[in-house]
């Protein structure tokens, strides 16, 4: 398949130090601070799993579970997890695994903080409609909260 | 995704829903079986459909009606024969939840820069 269709990617120019967004990366509870999970009294480490509750308005009856691959410290943070697996009732611990990387830079005026999610062409097409029930609900209120968290910054 | 397609997104949302019927037409493995034939053999009868299989011709019948319903497959009648053929737009659109995917990550990685930046220390 098309390898346009296996990853995303994405930069953000944070203005911060490296330091600094490491952290926020790399420490499970403040992680989950701003991807809406509760990792609280948690820890990310190589090699293990790591659970918490979705706090995300809506979800919460969802929990996340992400494999940590790789720690590089103040550079790099992968995890392997199911995207989207948001129905409680299916068991996603046989499908294919998505790999998620941060990967910091410092650069002039902050740190460039790249994001990429691969191996989606590995999803089945039946499992994507999930991303779509999803998004279907909420996803203009997730739009007004960028718009919000952009225009302040 | 390029900025003037997003911003028509977030101006006027569509009802993602309506693309469910596509991957529950998909949920299937003879169904998603079918598609693979007709995306490599172009369009095909249901006698060469079932060739080589143990599957009846009433139930390809059965599953080659749920794709059409949800607008994947379309027949088409050749003298007298009827023949069955991929209908690629469907899918395009489902491509599209990649693009969602890409969505909530912009969304997760703005709350983190607005999280950093306003707590620097």
């Amino acid at each position: 398949m098309n390898t346009s269709t296996d990853r995303i990617e994405r930069k953000i120019l944070i203005k911060a130090s490296r330091g600094r967004v490491w952290r926020a990366v790399s420490d499970a509870e403040e992680l989950g601070d701003w991807f809406g999970v509760n990792f609280k009294g948690k820890t990310f480490e190589a090699g293990k799993h790591i659970q918490g509750k979705i706090t995300y308005p809506g979800y919460e009856h969802l929990t996340m579970d992400v494999l940590i691959e790789r720690i590089v410290p103040e550079q790099l943070l992968s995890w392997r997890w199911h995207p989207a697996a948001i129905d409680p009732k299916v068991d996603y611990s046989q499908e294919p695994t998505t790999l998620v990387v941060f990967e910091l830079q410092e650069v002039d005026g902050g740190t460039m903080l790249t994001l990429v999610e691969s191996g989606l062409d590995k999803i089945p097409l039946a499992r994507r409609a999930d991303v779509f029930r999803m998004n279907s609900s909420g996803w203009d209120q997730q739009m007004e909260n960028i718009k919000k968290h952009v225009g302040k910054t | 995704m390029s900025v003037r397609r997003k911003a028509a997104a977030a101006a006027k949302p569509k009802p993602l829903q309506i693309y469910a019927p596509v991957f529950a037409a998909l949920g299937d493995e003879i169904r998603l079986k079918l598609i693979a034939a007709l995306c490599v053999g172009g369009a095909m009868s249901i006698t060469q459909l079932t060739s080589g299989t143990d599957i009846s011709r009433q139930a390809i019948t059965k599953h080659l009606g749920v794709l059409a319903a949800a607008g994947l497959v379309r027949d088409v009648k050749v003298g007298r024969e009827r023949l069955w053929e991929f209908e690629p737009t469907q899918l395009d659109e489902a491509r599209r939840t990649l693009e969602l995917i890409g969505q909530q990550w912009d969304h997760a990685l703005a709350k983190l820069k607005f999280a950093v930046e306003s707590n620097p220390a």
